[in-house]
């Protein structure tokens, strides 16, 4: 496995991650398809070996069609999963006209209730 | 090849591309009974050949040789997860047609509906890793459209939250199982215990603990549990009665699998210290909140700690308590979400400072409320009572006495948290006001009261049976704890 791989895969990971933290859903959606395809790099570069197809009957050296096959499934899953979550983007922008993931209402009633026991403050940002 | 295993998985799948094809609500609905029907049909043969011949059922699909084959394997503990999963989805389902909310009359409801009920049954029956992987992401990406098919903002705010939590937790899986592949060449589960066991015991820790954490989001433990409350009670309550009852149990059952069959090692410490934090911060969400669908969210992550006790204490006794407790929780679970979904269809609310004096409006319903939250709590003589005093048993016989004591405490702030649902929604003088002439509320709904009843009826026959069922949870725990039996069953020598 060369460096400049194990390289890309550490730049993925660390682009996805970073992305998926953004409140933005556009972002999140960047963020997870980029960290899909640093799993699929990791598992190709990893686990498959070059070789002949892997056909029951004939001779040679082959290749492992397990990982393909993995790697495979989660690539057509995740085209799956974009596709939704685009559309849950879409129907959020057609509510609010933004795309934003937004607090829980439910939890920012609890965190602006009165403290019990002359408790500490709530941050100004969840009220 | 034995076809009652391929069947659970086969007829959902097939009826759920016929009622793609069908617009009619009325033929969907008969594709769904008969495809539910046939599977659970199945399930029922696969459980007494599970039973009668004491061993473990194989199928390899094609007849291919077991290296090449994609194997659906069967144990008693896989076996009774089929029979009860699948019990439970016709059930709901029938309640869903009588709830008459929206999301049943879409025409995506139905097929979506039934590749759930599939991706369950191949999660309990799947003999190799990737397959796992497939049925797990079949089940999620039904649970998305399912929590999300009204499309309100209270939907997708939550969805999203759901959605993306989940496709990390699917990233995090396949990484897991690429690497194990990628350390082992292979990722038949059959295969693995034996190439596992001879990996440096520093690779083992990091694979074992990376599908941990794929598995705990998913099972909702201590600290991976946000997502479960923030999203659960925005989906129509049939969908939350099934996500709460299956959805987090699948993950319970696939930490099972790998702390026993690929993973053995007896106690695990991590395990008990985070189910002890799962089993508090669950309840105590649970009593801070004002609502009941939000207060039996935070619960579902409650019970999931005990389940997880049971897992790391590691011994025979622990392992068929929660075998027992996975049992007796489905159906408890999901008859108290279908409790609220009537109280949510008949006041349009199930927040406390909405709703009072429902015991007065109707008895019935109060009991029925009452039955299954007793149940949850583990007061005798109810299934949970019998279900937590075998963990706790466990606990003591094991010595961790810590550990012990935490989850009986937990069990304590569970009946409080129960008891805040009943002063919140069932005492008091009646509020809103019901149309005049309206008496009781059960006779208004009969569908969903008669399957609500009869799920409150199964809970209490798990009780009444607990004889026989923990006989059965034993021998399930024997084989759990024995993986050489399944090895041979797989590879057959």
């Amino acid at each position: 496995m060369s460096a400049a791989l194990i390289v890309l895969i550490g730049v993925l990971f660390a682009s996805g991650t970073f992305l998926l933290l953004q409140r933005s859903l556009t972002r999140i959606i960047l963020g997870v398809g980029i960290m899909a395809n640093a799993v699929n790099v990791l598992i190709l570069s990893i686990g498959a070996r070059a070789g002949e197809a892997p056909i029951i009957g004939r001779d040679g050296e082959f290749t492992d069609p397990v990982p393909q096959a993995l790697v495979l499934t989660a690539i057509v899953i995740g085209f799956g999963i974009t596709a939704f979550l685009l559309a849950l983007a879409w129907r959020g922008w057609t509510i609010d006209g933004n795309d934003d993931v937004e607090d829980d209402d439910e939890d920012k009633r609890v965190a602006s209730a009165k403290p019990l026991l002359g408790g500490t403050e709530v941050p100004g940002d969840y009220q | 090849m034995n076809i009652a295993l391929a069947l659970p998985i086969a007829a959902p799948l097939l009826g759920a591309a016929l009622s793609m094809l069908v617009k009619q609500l009325f033929i969907q609905r008969i594709i769904s009974f008969v495809a539910l029907g046939i599977s659970l049909a199945s399930s029922i043969v696969v459980v007494a050949k599970v039973v009668t011949d004491n061993d473990i059922l194989v199928t390899r699909l094609g007849g291919w040789p077991a290296q090449i084959a994609i194997t659906l394997v069967a144990d008693r503990f896989a076996a009774l997860m089929l029979i009860v999963s699948i019990s439970i989805m016709a059930l709901v389902l029938i309640y869903s047609i009588g709830q008459q909310a929206s999301d049943e009359h879409s025409t995506a409801y139905h097929p979506v509906y039934l590749v759930l009920a599939a991706g369950l049954a191949q999660a309990f029956l799947a003999g190799d890793l990737f397959n796992l992987f497939v049925a797990f992401e079949m089940m999620l990406m039904a649970s998305y459209v399912l929590l999300t098919l009204e499309g309100t903002n209270k939907q997708i705010r939550s969805g999203v939250t759901y959605v993306v939590l989940n496709v990390v937790e699917s990233t995090i899986l396949l990484l897991g199982i690429g690497l194990v592949f990628a350390a082992t060449g292979t990722v038949s589960m059959a295969e693995l215990p034996e190439r596992l066991a001879a990996l440096p015991d520093g690779v083992q820790m990091g694979l074992n603990l990376l599908l941990l954490v794929a598995f705990g989001i998913k099972a909702a433990v201590f600290p991976l549990y946000f997502w479960l409350p923030d999203s659960y009670p925005s989906a129509p309550s049939s969908m939350t009665a099934v996500f709460a009852g299956l959805l987090t149990k699948v993950g319970v059952y696939t930490i099972i699998r790998t702390e026993t069959l690929l993973f053995p090692g007896g106690q695990s410490t991590l395990l008990i210290v985070v189910a002890g934090f799962t089993m508090i911060v669950g309840v105590v969400g649970a009593i801070s909140h004002t609502q009941m669908k939000r207060v039996l969210s935070f619960h579902i992550v409650s019970q999931i700690g005990y389940m997880i006790l049971g897992v790391g204490l590691g011994t025979q006794a622990a392992l068929a308590a929660t075998v027992f407790f996975v049992l007796h929780q489905i159906p408890v679970k999901t008859s108290i979400f279908l409790v609220e979904g009537i109280i949510e269809k008949e006041t349009g609310s199930s927040a406390f400072d909405d709703i009072d004096g429902l015991a007065k409006r109707s008895g019935l319903l109060a009991v029925f409320f009452m039955l299954p939250a007793l149940s949850l709590a583990g007061l005798p003589p109810f299934s949970g009572f019998v279900a937590k005093l075998g963990i706790l048993r466990a606990g003591f016989d094991n010595g961790s006495y810590v550990i012990t004591a935490v989850a009986i405490f937990g069990s304590l702030l569970t009946l409080i948290s129960m008891i805040k649902i009943w002063m919140g929604l069932f005492w008091g003088e009646v509020r809103p006001t019901p149309p005049a002439g309206r008496v009781g509320i059960m006779r208004h709904h009969k569908i969903m009261s008669t399957t609500s009843i009869t799920l409150v009826g199964v809970t209490l026959a798990i009780a009444v049976l607990a004889g026989p069922l923990y006989d059965y949870s034993v021998q399930a725990a024997e084989q759990l704890l024995n993986p050489m039996q399944y090895v041979k069953a797989v590879l057959g020598s």
